[in-house]
C-alpha cells in the first residue's frame, strides 16, 4: 500500500542509474542505523492462532483468540449492527474530519450506557467523554491524561493477572505499574481477602485499575457485596479508580448488571475514569469504537478536563476514526435497532453461558475427579481452567486444542460440535 | 531489476498517527534526542515532538518573507548546525503551511546534507497527487532520496487524496537497506501500535485498498485527483490574475509558484484582522489561505477584499 514505493518499482531507469552509487552508500550506512533495534517478541496470542492455522487435524479447536464466534466457529456480525451500518451508509455522508473528541452523539450514548439511563452525569454535563480507539485507545487516552495531570502517586495498581496489554499501555504513557492480588489459583476464584489486604497497603492517592465485569483473563468477578467493600476501602485510601469495561452486556447479558460496579462506585462518591469498548458487545472489533470518560465535580471541571484531553488526542492522532462510532450511535439512538441489539447481545452471552455448562457437564460425565465449578462460576468470554503449562502443552499436542500457557480458554471458541472433544482433552490432561 | 531496498508498511491513523509512530520509534528505539522542523511547519509536528519529550526541538529556516519563497541557504546552514543523527521532518510536497516546495536541484542538495549529517528522515506525505495532480511528480523527492540510498520513513496520509479525512487512513512506510532491518523495525513499530491502540480501524483502509488494487477504480481515482488539483491550480491562477489586474501593490507570482492546498499570501496580521472584521473572510493570522476555500463565486470578492486590505493597511 506504500504508494511512493509501489509506483517507484515501475521506474527502473531511476533505479539503474543510481544503483551503483546506492550500493556504495549502503555499504557505509547499513551498519550505522538499526543495529540497536532488536526484533520485538511475537504476540503471544497471535502465536496461538498461527499455530492453530498450521495444524491440519480436523478436530482442532482455537481457544486462544478473544473474539466471539458462533456455534459454527464463525465470526458473528450482529444483524442489528449490519442494519445500522447500511442505514448509515445510505445517508451518503461526507468524510469531513470528526471533532477531536469524536462524535458527540456517540459519546453521549456511550456514557448513558455505562452510567445508566437518565444518570446525573450526562444530564448535568459532569462527564468529560471522548471517542477512543476502542478499549485500548480509550485506556491510552486516560493513561496520557493521568500521566500529565494526576496529582497523586503515578502508579497504576493492576489486578494479578490482568490483560497482557494493560502494562504496556500505561508504561507507554509514562506511568509505573504494580499489582494487587486477584486470582486465587487454589479455588480458581477471587482472592477477596488478598485483594483487600493489598488495597489497604496501596499508597494513598495511587491509581487502581478495575475490570468492571468479565475479568480478562480469568473470568473471575467479585460479588456485589465484595465490590461494595472494595469501594469503601479504595475510598478511604483516596485511591483513584480507573475502570476498564470491555464486556458490558456480554457478561451476564444484562447491561445494568454488568455496569453495576461502576455505578456502585459513583453512588459511593468516587470520581472515576472509564474506558469502554464496543468491540465485543457490538462485534465492531476492527472498527475501533470506544470511549474514555472522566466523571467530574462540576461542568466547569469537565470542560477544563475536556480541553486538556483534546490536546493529548491531537498529539496522538488528531481525531478519531468515525465509521465504527457512527454505527454504534445509530444502534443506540434507533429504538428498534437498540432493542434488537440487546436481544442479540443476550444471544451471545447465553451461548457462552450454555457452553460453560456443557463443558462442565461433560467433564463430570467423563468422571473427572477435579472440581470444575469454576467453569460456570466464572463469567464472560474467558475461563481460567486451572491447567498448568505442561497440561496445556499436552492438550495442544495430543488433542489439537489451542490455548495460552496460562490455562486460559476463550469460551467463545467452544461449539456444540467441539465441546465433547474439548472435554475429553481436558479430562485426559488433568487426570 | 535490483531489489536494493526493502520497503514495508504499518497502517497508521492517517498522517498524524503515522508520524507519531515514526517519532516514537526513533525516540524509544534509536535514542533520538534532537529533531528539526521547518520554520514554519504544521503546528502538530511540534506538539507531537513535545509530547514525546524530545530533548532538542529545533527549527530550520524555510519561509523567506522577502521572496515569499524558500530560504534555501538558511535551511542548509541550520541543517549543518544541528546535531548529527537528528530527526528531520521533510514535507514531501505541497508544504504546509507555506505551499513552497524546494526545486529538484534543491532537493538534491538537501539530500546530500541529510546524508552528511546522518539525519533520520521522516517524510510527511499528506498530499501525494493533490499537489500537481500527478502521483509520480509529487513523489519525486521521496524517490530521489531512496535512489540515493537514504533509509527513511514516509508518513502517508490518505485524508486529502481520498477525501477520507475522518476514517483515519494512513501508512507508515519504512524503507530499510536489508530485509532483516525492515523486520526488526516493523516489529518494534507494531509493539508501539499495540501499546497505543492495538490495531487500526478497518473501514477507510479497505476503501483505499480496494481502489488501489482495482485497475478501473485506480484509474478513476487518478482522474478525481486531477480534478481536485486542477481546481486548486485554477483558483491560484484566477486569484493572481485578479490581484494583478487590480494593480494590488506587491508581487503576486508566489500565489502560482506555491503549490498544494495552502498559500502563504504574505498578508500581515493587521491585514488579516481587517479581512476578518470587514469582509468576513477567515484565514490564519500567518496569512495562510486555504485555496480550497476559493470558488468561482467568491474569487472577485476575495481579490477586491485583499486589495482593499493591502492598500489601506500598510503595516
Amino acid at each position: 500500500m506504500a504508494l511512493p514505493f509501489k509506483v517507484y518499482r515501475s521506474c527502473p531507469s531511476l533505479l539503474q542509474y543510481s544503483s551503483k552509487a546506492a550500493g556504495a552508500v549502503l555499504q557505509q550506512r547499513t551498519n550505522a542505523w538499526w543495529s540497536q533495534v532488536e526484533l520485538g517478541p511475537p504476540d503471544v496470542i497471535l502465536g496461538v492462532s498461527e499455530a492453530f492455522k498450521r495444524d491440519t487435524d480436523p478436530k482442532k479447536i482455537n481457544l486462544g483468540v478473544g473474539a466471539y464466534r458462533d456455534d459454527n466457529g464463525k465470526p458473528y456480525v450482529l444483524p442489528s449492527v449490519r442494519k445500522a451500518e447500511e442505514l448509515m451508509m445510505s445517508k451518503n455522508l461526507d468524510h469531513e474530519y470528526a471533532p477531536i473528541g469524536g462524535s458527540a452523539e456517540f459519546c453521549k450514548e456511550a456514557a448513558n450506557l455505562a452510567f445508566g439511563e437518565g444518570n446525573e452525569y450526562v444530564k448535568n454535563n459532569l462527564n468529560a467523554t471522548v471517542q477512543g480507539i476502542s478499549g485500548t485507545g480509550s485506556l491510552r487516552i486516560g493513561a496520557a491524561f493521568l500521566s500529565k495531570f494526576f496529582p497523586g502517586n503515578k502508579v497504576v495498581y493492576m489486578p494479578s493477572p490482568t490483560w497482557g496489554n494493560h502494562g504496556p499501555i500505561f508504561k507507554h504513557a509514562g506511568l509505573d505499574v504494580a499489582s494487587y492480588r486477584y486470582y486465587d489459583k487454589n479455588t480458581c476464584g477471587f482472592d477477596f481477602q488478598g485483594a483487600m489486604d493489598d488495597i489497604k497497603n496501596i499508597p494513598d492517592k495511587s491509581i487502581i485499575l478495575l475490570h468492571a465485569c468479565a475479568h480478562n483473563p480469568t473470568g473471575v468477578d467479585p460479588k456485589p457485596e465484595q465490590w461494595k467493600e472494595m469501594s469503601q476501602a479504595i475510598k478511604s485510601k483516596n485511591i483513584f479508580p480507573y475502570f476498564d469495561m470491555a464486556y458490558q452486556g456480554f457478561a451476564s447479558s444484562d447491561f445494568d448488571q454488568d455496569a453495576m460496579p461502576i455505578r456502585q462506585f459513583l453512588a459511593d462518591g468516587h470520581q472515576i475514569a472509564l474506558a469502554q469498548s464496543f468491540a465485543k458487545n457490538m462485534g465492531l472489533y476492527g472498527e475501533r469504537a470506544g470511549a474514555f470518560s472522566l466523571t467530574c465535580i462540576s461542568k466547569e471541571e469537565a470542560e477544563r478536563n475536556m480541553s486538556q484531553i483534546k490536546i493529548l488526542i491531537r498529539a496522538l492522532y488528531s481525531n478519531p476514526p468515525i465509521h465504527g462510532a457512527k454505527i454504534a450511535s445509530t444502534v443506540l439512538t434507533t429504538p428498534d435497532l437498540k432493542t434488537q441489539w440487546i436481544g442479540e447481545v443476550k444471544g451471545m452471552a447465553n451461548r457462552i453461558i450454555s457452553m460453560r455448562k456443557q463443558l462442565q457437564d461433560n467433564l463430570v460425565q467423563l468422571g473427572s475427579s477435579r472440581n470444575w465449578q469454576h467453569i460456570t462460576d466464572q463469567i464472560g468470554m474467558f475461563c481460567f481452567t486451572g491447567l498448568n503449562p505442561q497440561q496445556c502443552e499436552k492438550l495442544t499436542k495430543d488433542f489439537h486444542v489451542y490455548l495460552t500457557k496460562d490455562g486460559r480458554i476463550s469460551i467463545a471458541g467452544i461449539t456444540t460440535k467441539n465441546v465433547n472433544h474439548l472435554a475429553q482433552g481436558i479430562h485426559e490432561c488433568s487426570k | 531489476m535490483l531489489a536494493v531496498f526493502q520497503a514495508g508498511g504499518v497502517q497508521g491513523l492517517s498522517g498524524t498517527g503515522s508520524l507519531r509512530l515514526a517519532m516514537t520509534f526513533l525516540k524509544e528505539q534509536c535514542g533520538a534526542k534532537a529533531c528539526l522542523n521547518s520554520k514554519p511547519t504544521w503546528g502538530n509536528h511540534l506538539l507531537m515532538f513535545r509530547h514525546l519529550h524530545y530533548e532538542d526541538i529545533r527549527e530550520y529556516r524555510y519561509w523567506d518573507p522577502s521572496t515569499k519563497g524558500l530560504d534555501f541557504s538558511g535551511m542548509l546552514v541550520d541543517f549543518r548546525a544541528a546535531p548529527d543523527k537528528s530527526v528531520v521532518v521533510l514535507h514531501a510536497c505541497a508544504h504546509n503551511p507555506t505551499g513552497v516546495d524546494p526545486s529538484h536541484e534543491q532537493w538534491k542538495d538537501i539530500c546530500k546534507v541529510v546524508q552528511e549529517k546522518k539525519f533520520y528522515v521522516i517524510f510527511d506525505c499528506a498530499y501525494q497527487g493533490f499537489a500537481s495532480g500527478d502521483l509520480d511528480k509529487d513523489a519525486w523527492a521521496v524517490r530521489y532520496f531512496v535512489s540515493q540510498g537514504v533509509e527513511l520513513f514516509i508518513a502517508q496520509s490518505f485524508a486529502k487524496n481520498f477525501g477520507l479525512y475522518n476514517e483515519r487512513v494512513g501508512n507508515l512506510c519504512v524503507v530499510a537497506a536489508t530485509p532483516d532491518a525492515l523486520e526488526r523495525i516493523k516489529s518494534q513499530v507494531k509493539l508501539i501500535v499495540r501499546g497505543n491502540y492495538s490495531n487500526p480501524p478497518a473501514h477507510g483502509a479497505r476503501v483505499v485498498n480496494t481502489t488501489l488494487r482495482d485497475p478501473e477504480l485506480y484509474s478513476e481515482w487518478k482522474g478525481c485527483i486531477k480534478t481536485m488539483a486542477n481546481r486548486v491550480l485554477a483558483m491560484r491562477k484566477a486569484l493572481r490574475d485578479r490581484l494583478e489586474a487590480l494593480g494590488t501593490p506587491g508581487k503576486w507570482n508566489h500565489i502560482t509558484d506555491q503549490i498544494g492546498m495552502f498559500s502563504y499570501t504574505g498578508l500581515t496580521q493587521a491585514q488579516v484582522a481587517y479581512l476578518v472584521e470587514h469582509y468576513h473572510i477567515y484565514l490564519m493570522k500567518s496569512g495562510r489561505v486555504s485555496m480550497c476555500g476559493l470558488s468561482t463565486s467568491n474569487l472577485d470578492y476575495v481579490a477586491k477584499a485583499m486589495h482593499d486590505a493591502i492598500t489601506k493597511i500598510t503595516t
